[in-house]
């Protein structure tokens, strides 16, 4: 594996250092781009600039190291994994380093998007090379001092050795080493020697999650803070006509009712394909209050009139949906070959239908934000995913600069794609310039609820073609509301294993506003897939695993570069699935289903176990097999892949949202129904050892769950489901009678 | 507006609040204590739960007359230092992710092991069954209150 830098960009223009004013070394970096020309790090930590750096390291005097970083923890334990490969490279232990959150101050700060599965594969190289460069410098500032040659030197745990056996402490050098230059190169360490990555590290927050500590946005408060309720249109298309506040005006703690949306939609710029303009698309009025519950209750007294226009539903949208998928028009993603000759000269054809719901992210802690806008600055805080562009949106909103703006980042309660959208902070934003106040807006569930941005509803139609036991076609059509899948997903397996392979594409613009949710097309794409390849398999009268690893076969020493799953690796998956989860060897009673999948970089294979009790169908056991690189901590992995796991299975089989008259029939969890403790199976989880880059975590388990447990159930039952969420057939997920009798 | 006089986590509070505020709000928004969580407001999520002379609440849907002259106690009370072993097993197994259903979780499970120190793995089940983790860390939220039965027996 690599051990000498051989990136092509120099490290010495990501990172530079500074010593501190009360002794210590300073270390500003950058993962993404380089250092502005001249900038160097403040040698007061009051003055810390995100602006001109991603995250800074403090070594202290003592020796202890700080790590400060604005990007905040949306529950992927991205807070921890990420500054283990610093204290890694930097050789300290682990128990000797700290993670602060920054605040973010605006302007020109990139790579900004918290969290996800990205970014341990991007930070890997940058992360390791900063943590090597700064202890090299240290290396270099202990040997200068000793006047020995650096290269005698060896380091442990923060501690340098020369070849006399002289030690010095971090601590001690730091500031001579802080006014040396950046090492050019670096060596890396071998995967071998390993202490802190491959460890088992608990989150850095715990003890704070486990105490109540104030972490997440709802929790910030300042003086002088008041609370806002925003009534938002009940239905998608609606515009706000008038309003009668005088009974919610009347109520104790009522401050103030307003309207906003005005500055929102200038901003817009009648952009009606965009999220945030659909949302801003009314006026919406808004309850300002001394406290949340003051506000909330006097925003029901409001009598809103809202002027209906163009309600859509999901029975329309089912009609339109299917008629795309049954017309011509598509964009296509991908060709190989001539499928139409293909499926023209097949012995065998099979087509099947895939139809899912809307979803709305229903992340635990509802949106919310704190705005405090006066005329010298602006300070927003809270938790958003995308603090860059929420900065520059309300900057421009407001006709401010965006050097007015201070964004602080909160601990977010979870995210799954909800808060990328910055809806919330332009609304938090618009009511203090307003009102002129300190302000958290805080949305209830049922506001949540009925105004997100939801995944969209999307129907797949796949059809393959079998000549000679031969899979010689597979057309895949994509049918989808505002927008259809982008990037490599048109590219992933089987792409690159059928000689005569299409996607094609269709959409229907709705008026709903919908973005992205965790895994966005593959979470509904892989359970389509890979239940039409259990299909697939009986229709052939072929070997379930074996036609996987056949098609595999055929992709290897592919010069395809769109083909980024490896297929040596999703076989190793299967392979060891297959032997880990006793596949075809279970006893009487216990019914499998299998499936594979490659997204966000990681190679995934699981089986699902099911067992029948009253005549219904259980999901009983997931073994999972994930490939996902080096793995950072493993115990904070398993727990991503768990999460996963039960939030795959989860939302196919409970997650329902439709629409009638353009509004939610759900708006709280009593409608809308997710997975609880007693419907969560035991996880078995296996993950391959290997010494390649990490790649991502926070997605990869969850697409193909659900076509695991579909693929189960119909061995059990012997019913296909072709819809999404399962219990909206419930009769399918019985055995039926007769078969209980025989 | 009527003033309440209530006991949280040992000591004597006096709010000035309608008499319809939920439990929660008060906490929250009147008292400072922000690590009883909101999540749904309607008695679903279980976010929100506090004990009330012991006896998990939620406090999203409780009244103050229905806490008057009763002992709450917060996620900020249950131990002096977070050291409760149900605080203690959750560190050991590290249970979150993004953290926000904890508290209540942790409120929850304390709650039940306090009524049945020795529970059965379904008896877990179903004591949790009411707690929604959106984030889905029931794995983990089942060992470690199973960990936290042999701490507290
Ligand atoms: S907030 Fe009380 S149960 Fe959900
Ligand atoms: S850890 Fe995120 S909701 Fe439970």
């Amino acid at each position: 594996m690599s051990t000498l830098s051989k990136n092509t960009f120099s490290r010495r223009a990501f990172m530079r250092t500074s010593t501190l004013a009360g002794g210590g070394m300073l270390i500003g970096f950058n993962l993404f781009q380089s250092c502005k020309p001249k900038v160097v790090p403040p040698v007061d930590l009051s003055q810390l600039n995100y602006n001109d750096f991603n995250a800074f390291i403090k070594i202290a005097a003592n020796g202890a190291v700080t790590i400060f970083s604005p990007n905040p923890e949306i529950g992927q334990g991205v807070k921890t994994s990420m500054p283990m490969i610093i204290a890694e490279e930097l050789d300290v232990a682990w128990k000797n380093v700290f993670v602060k959150q920054g605040i973010l101050d605006t302007n020109n700060y990139t790579r900004q998007v918290a969290g996800g599965s990205q970014s341990i594969r991007f930070g890997w190289d940058a992360l390791r090379q900063t943590g090597a460069s700064a202890k090299q410098m240290l290396v270099n500032a202990a040997a200068a001092r000793w006047g020995v040659d650096a290269s005698e030197c060896t380091v442990n745990e923060g501690v340098i050795t020369n070849a006399a056996g002289e030690t010095l402490g971090y601590g001690e050098v730091v500031n001579e080493a802080a006014a040396l230059e950046v090492p050019e190169n670096v060596t890396l360490k071998e995967p071998k020697d390993y202490k802190i990555i491959g460890k088992d590290a608990g989150n850095v927050d715990v003890a704070r999650i486990t105490t109540g500590k104030p972490l997440f946005g709802l929790d910030y408060k300042e003086e002088g803070m008041v609370y806002a309720s925003v009534a938002r249109p009940p239905a998608f298309g609606q515009k706000l006509v008038s309003y009668d506040a005088t009974e919610a005006k009347n109520m104790p703690g009522v401050i103030d009712v307003i309207t906003i949306g005005e500055r929102a939609r200038a901003h817009m710029n009648g952009d009606n394909r965009n999220w945030s303009a659909k949302l801003a698309d009314s006026d919406k009025v808004v309850v300002i209050a001394k406290s949340t519950w003051q506000a909330m209750k006097a925003k029901k007294a409001l009598k809103i009139v809202w002027e209906h226009n163009n309600p859509e539903s999901t029975e329309k949208h089912n009609k339109i949906l299917l008629s795309l998928l049954d017309g011509k028009k598509f964009n296509t993603l991908r060709s190989d070959g001539d499928i139409n000759n293909a499926f023209a000269t097949a012995d065998k054809v099979l087509e099947r239908t895939y139809e899912s719901p809307f979803l709305p992210h229903n992340c635990l802690e509802p949106m919310n934000f704190f705005a405090n806008v006066t005329d010298e600055k602006i300070h927003l805080v809270g938790p958003v995913q995308t603090p860059a562009s929420a900065a520059d949106t309300v900057a421009d909103m407001l006709g401010r600069d965006v050097g007015d703006i201070h964004l602080e980042m909160t601990r977010m309660g979870g995210g799954f794609g909800r808060r990328l959208y910055g809806d919330f902070v332009f609304e938090a934003a618009e009511i203090s310039n307003t009102i002129k106040k300190p302000v958290k807006m805080v949305s209830s569930r049922e506001d949540d609820m009925g105004t997100g941005v939801y995944r969209p509803a999307i129907k797949y139609r796949i059809k393959a073609a079998i000549k000679d036991g031969q899979l010689t076609g597979y057309h895949l059509k994509e049918a989808a509301i505002n927008d259809n899948m982008y990037g490599l997903i048109p590219n992933f397996f089987p792409a690159g294993a059928i000689e005569n392979y299409q996607v094609d594409v269709a959409s229907y613009n709705s008026n709903i506003t919908t973005g992205a949710w965790r895994a966005p097309y593959t979470n509904f794409l892989a359970y389509a897939e890979q239940s039409f390849f259990d299909e697939l398999t009986e229709l052939m009268e072929t070997d379930k695993i074996q036609l996987r690893l056949d098609l595999l076969e055929k992709v290897k020493g592919t010069n395809d570069d769109r083909i980024q799953y490896d297929p040596e690796r999703m076989q190793n998956c299967i392979r060891t699935a297959v032997e880990k989860s006793g596949w075809g060897k279970k006893p009487e009673g216990t019914y499998q289903g299998f499936v594979n999948y490659y997204c966000h970089n990681t190679h995934v294979a699981q089986v699902a176990d099911v067992v029948v009790e009253n005549g219904n169908a259980v999901v009983k056991k997931i073994t999972c097999v994930v490939d996902c690189g080096i793995v950072v901590n493993p115990m904070g992995a398993i727990n991503q892949i768990e999460g996963g796991i039960l939030d795959g299975i989860g939302h196919s089989m409970y997650g329902d949202f439709s629409f009638k008259n353009g509004a939610p029939v759900a708006n709280n969890f009593d409608r809308y129904r997710l997975i609880r403790m007693n419907e969560t199976p035991e996880i078995e989880t296996h993950l391959i050892q290997n010494e390649l880059s990490p790649t991502g975590l926070g997605e990869p388990t969850l697409p193909p769950v659900g076509g695991a447990i579909a693929n189960a159930f119909k061995a059990a039952t012997g019913n296909r489901l072709y819809q999404q969420p399962f219990i909206k057939t419930p009769e399918l997920l019985k055995v039926p009678k007769k078969e209980i009798l025989g | 507006m009527p003033t309440f006089q209530l006991k949280v986590n040992g000591k004597s509070k006096t709010v000035d609040v309608a008499a319809d505020t939920p439990v929660l709000w008060v906490l929250r928004d009147h008292l400072d204590l922000v690590g009883t969580k909101f999540g749904c407001g309607i008695g679903q999520c279980g976010a929100c739960t506090i004990h009330v002379d012991g006896n998990p609440l939620r406090s999203c849907s409780t009244t103050l007359e229905q806490v008057k002259g009763k002992e709450i106690t917060t996620i900020e009370g249950l131990s002096a230092d977070g050291t409760h072993p149900v605080q203690e097993a959750w560190i050991e197994v590290d249970v979150p992710q993004c953290g926000y259903c904890q508290a209540g979780q942790i409120m929850t499970a304390s709650a039940f092991l306090e009524n049945n120190p020795n529970p059965s793995e379904q008896e877990i089940k179903n004591a949790m069954h009411g707690n929604i983790c959106r984030c889905a860390s029931y794995t983990r939220i089942r060992k470690a209150v199973a960990i936290a039965a042999e701490k507290m027996s």
